[in-house]
């Protein structure tokens, strides 16, 4: 069966719009929250806001010991944490907005808040 | 003494929803036996059958066969009335309304593969709605969205070329003479 009785000429247009709708879609929301802010918090408390912009290195004291959070390259991380599956040291980096990792039974977490911002009233 | 009898009203476009809608569920039986590499990423070959139906017999009998497949099929799975059930009736949904939308196209352009494709993402995004706004309510599924989209894509185009196949087999003449847009 050729090409031509399975595909109408319309069909190739739908193709391509949906490809590009596709394609938006993967830019669109693959790239946003880049140069948000980390939301660094303990006990549920949040006890640090801070710019993924700029590298640095922040300890939170919790109920096992310290938490070790590194900012580096607009990306964070957990660095050392006293917890002992070490669940969130081995979630690695995070780089998106609505990213979080959670140390537990030490209590601190944190979060990539979207640059922009936004209340989610989902959630809050 | 008068033998109690039972009498049949079922037309035999009645019979024909009954075996489509019967061959839906054993499709999607059949393919929920495969793992899936990413949980909500699936074939859908059931929807080759609404489309079959959509261009055989109208969008009425369309909708009674999906509406029959997600009750039925679910009373078959266990999962009536459980989360899987509704996000397979909002995709149901989506994706007949979409049908609807797209059956007022040109028929000379816009064939099966046109019809597919759209109902596909149609269908996957009645879903998200669901998973959103009931099951988890987070940010972080927005980042699924394209993958699932993709998916969405490349199974609405096998499944729109297989109904074309199907739909341009001799043996496939339609029941009612050419499709009938206007029946409802």
């Amino acid at each position: 069966m050729t090409v031509s009785k399975l595909f109408k000429p319309g069909d190739f247009l739908t193709l391509g719009v949906v490809a590009f709708f596709i394609a938006w879609l993967c830019v669109a929301l693959w790239k946003q929250g880049v140069g948000g802010t980390l939301v660094v918090r303990s006990k549920g408390v949040v006890v640090s806001e801070l710019s993924l912009l700029r590298n640095r290195i922040l300890t939170i004291d919790g109920p096992l010991g310290a938490t070790v959070v590194e900012v580096q390259n607009q990306r964070a991380r957990i660095a050392r944490d006293p917890s002992p599956k070490q669940y969130c040291v081995r979630h690695g980096w995070l780089q998106h907005a609505g990213e979080i990792a959670l140390c537990l039974p030490n209590q601190v977490s944190i979060e990539i808040a979207a640059s922009q911002n936004r209340v989610d009233s989902l959630n809050y | 003494m008068s033998t109690p009898s039972i009498t049949e009203h079922a037309t035999a476009e009645d019979h024909r929803l009954a075996w489509m809608a019967a061959l839906a569920i054993a499709l999607s039986m059949a393919e929920s036996v495969f793992p899936s590499p990413i949980p909500g990423v699936k074939p859908g070959l059931a929807n080759i059958v609404v489309l079959l139906v959509l261009y055989q017999q109208g969008l009425r009998a369309a909708i009674w066969v999906s509406a029959l497949r997600v009750i039925a099929g679910s009373l078959f799975f266990g999962s009536f009335l459980t989360p899987t059930f509704f996000l397979s009736l909002s995709g149901a949904t989506c994706s007949l309304l979409m049908l609807m939308l797209t059956s007022r196209l040109p028929r000379s352009l816009f064939g099966p593969v046109t019809h597919s494709l759209l109902s596909s993402i149609a269908h996957i995004a009645g879903q998200l709605v669901i998973v959103y706004l009931w099951l988890i309510p987070h940010k972080g599924i927005v980042y699924l969205i394209p993958i699932l989209a993709m998916a969405a894509v490349v199974f609405g185009l096998v499944n729109g070329v297989i109904a074309a196949r199907i739909l341009n087999s001799p043996e496939s003449a339609p029941l009612s003479g050419p499709f009938p847009s206007a029946a409802l």
